[in-house]
């Protein structure tokens, strides 16, 4: 038995690293459905859901159940095949991408081995990555062919042409920072971050001192906002002319899951985002003794948060709310604990930070769903070909002439 | 049999397979969907050499590009399954034989240079420098014709789709 694990030690500690991101990213799926709904709600004045548990909180777990057992009928004369195909490949290619994202620094030790906080170590992770954004355009365009219907099909024949325009802007605006770090590996893109500009800001490539990748940064989120169909970019299911777009004609889980794919690809969106501007899981303070305290702000949040549950929960009417959101607030109190061990407290700083930038950038996405309205189609291919691409372009010749300059030097 | 050899043989057969299946089928986006998978699992085998930056460009340009607009151009003309004739009596007769003609000797020279095309796996850490440095240098001349190339291509299908106004 030692034998064994001895010998297939790296592929078992993969599957549990595979098995552990995968599990939590699922969750975290879950629960932004509910947390979307819940701040589109607030900027509306409304409660959005509540009835489910405490807060709604059970909200996901309901949807999910009721997902698993609706009908599911295949329209008639579909593509069987290719109508079973679509869906699973749009999940799965959108659940590989966070493979390579490199979540800390350093290793960890799982049974007596140390291993990199990463799925997988690649050179070239960025272009990855991008083969597999550019290989998510066939779940939709096959979704919508494959149903036989028309309103599918017309939208479906929309978002590939949208992807397909967007994911030009959308790699040409990412390759100043290949220029700036030399690299395609994602690891290796976020140490080329350490460090400070004029000692007060992080050396962030939006911050980089040889040119700012603030234009960079805002193409890519554009087009990365294209290419995962949301508002304003979200003509495919633009319900007002489509009914649903490319997924009218699916249901049950066929349905579920492509509305996972869609957040799951917000989800690597985001972390790739704050990988290539934002310095990944580098911390925003600068490295050194005055700045220690930071490592317990992990520490602190989860106890104000376990301190704020215990008392709201407490004043809960239904019996429910007043076992359950304490038991919660207890679990956040012991996670801050373990947090706070000097054995654990180094390790979560990298996970913690880069975990941090992804919710903000998944609160923004879902503040400019409440805020902008939809585009039309003739503007958006205007946009996309007219100003988003020949910015990049241009984003891409400053920061090369920039950096020749400075050897030059 | 070493881990290399089983997944050679697994995307090989996966990528003929799938070769085989392409011409089998009768619907165009079948076809092109195997096409796709034959791509893919060729971009697997340059993983197993050692070739990444090979294989990612493999699904990027063919699997991720190419093959999108042709499964999007499949479904705007909305073709349908083809039909299936008497073969003639050419291909019969003339075209079977030359097949197996062409394959065997393909096979045949392949298995005279195995050996030296296995030794020479890629080994150098920073590929995409070194191709980036080849192409930029001593290939620079066939690099620039195959994009002026491209380019034509481009404005000859851009007047082609013109003139019909």
């Amino acid at each position: 038995m030692n034998g064994l694990f001895a010998q297939n030690a790296y592929l078992l500690i993969s599957l549990l690293k595979v098995a552990v991101v995968v599990l939590v990213l699922l969750t975290g799926i879950a629960y932004l459905t509910w947390f979307e709904r819940k701040v589109v709600a607030h900027m509306q004045s409304r409660w959005g859901p509540e009835r489910v548990g405490p807060y709604g909180l059970m909200q996901p777990l309901a949807d999910g159940v009721k997902f698993l057992f609706k009908e599911d009928p295949t329209p008639a004369g579909a593509d069987r095949f290719v109508y079973f195909l679509a869906p699973f490949l749009s999940l799965s290619l959108a659940l590989c991408t966070i493979a390579l994202i490199p979540f800390g620094p350093g290793e960890i030790s799982i049974f007596g081995r140390s291993t990199s906080l990463s799925i997988a170590e690649i050179n070239i992770s960025l272009l990855i990555v991008f083969a597999f954004t550019s290989l998510s355009v066939y779940g939709v365009a096959l979704a919508g062919w494959a149903s036989n219907s028309k309103y599918p099909l017309l939208g479906s024949l929309r978002s590939s042409a949208q992807m397909l325009s967007y994911e030009l802007g959308l790699t040409m605006s990412v390759v100043g920072i290949v220029l700036l770090s030399g690299t395609f590996s994602l690891r290796t893109i976020v140490l080329a971050q350490q460090g400070t500009v004029l000692s007060v800001l992080p050396r962030w490539n939006v911050f980089s001192p040889i040119m700012p990748q603030v234009i960079g940064f805002l193409c890519f989120f554009i087009a990365a906002l294209a290419e995962t169909n949301r508002v304003p970019f979200d003509l495919p299911e633009a319900e007002t002319e489509l009914v649903a777009g490319f997924h009218t004609e699916y249901a049950s889980f066929k349905f579920a899951m492509f509305f996972m794919a869609e957040y799951a690809a917000m989800v690597t969106v985001s972390a790739v985002a704050s990988v290539l501007f934002f310095g990944g899981w580098l911390s925003p303070f600068p490295e050194n003794p005055a700045f220690h305290f930071t490592y317990y702000l992990p520490t602190a949040l989860a106890a104000v948060g376990g301190v704020l549950l215990i008392v709201n929960g407490l004043r809960y009417r239904s019996m429910v709310g007043r076992v359950v959101v304490p038991v919660l607030g207890l679990i956040l109190l012991l996670l801050a604990a373990t947090c706070a061990l000097p054995g654990v407290n180094p390790v979560i700083q990298g996970p913690f930070w880069l975990l941090s930038k992804i919710f903000f950038f998944l609160f923004v996405y879902v503040w400019i769903r409440g805020t902008l309205p939809r585009f039309r189609y003739d503007q958006l291919m205007a946009f996309g070909w007219k100003v988003l691409l020949p910015v990049s372009l241009a984003n891409v010749v400053v920061t090369s002439l920039l950096i020749l300059l400075r050897e030059k030097r | 049999m070493s881990a290399e050899t089983v997944l050679f043989i697994v995307f090989a057969g996966i990528a003929v397979m799938a070769a085989v299946n392409l011409i089998w089928q009768r619907h165009p986006i079948h076809s092109a969907l195997s096409l796709i998978v034959v791509m893919v699992s060729l971009a697997a085998l340059y993983l197993l050499l050692g070739a990444e930056l090979l294989a990612a460009v493999q699904i990027i340009v063919y699997a991720g590009a190419i093959m999108v607009l042709f499964v999007f151009v499949i479904m705007l003309l909305n073709a349908g399954e083809e039909e299936r004739t008497e073969v003639s009596h050419a291909a019969k007769f003339l075209g079977v034989p030359l097949a197996v003609a062409l394959t065997g000797l393909l096979a045949w020279r392949m298995w005279a240079f195995a050996p030296a095309a296995a030794a020479s796996t890629v080994t150098d850490q920073n590929q995409t420098k070194m191709l980036s440095r080849l192409l930029f240098t001593d290939f620079t001349f066939p690099f620039e014709m195959t994009s002026i190339l491209i380019l034509i291509a481009i404005l000859g299908a851009v007047v082609l789709a013109k003139r019909e106004q």
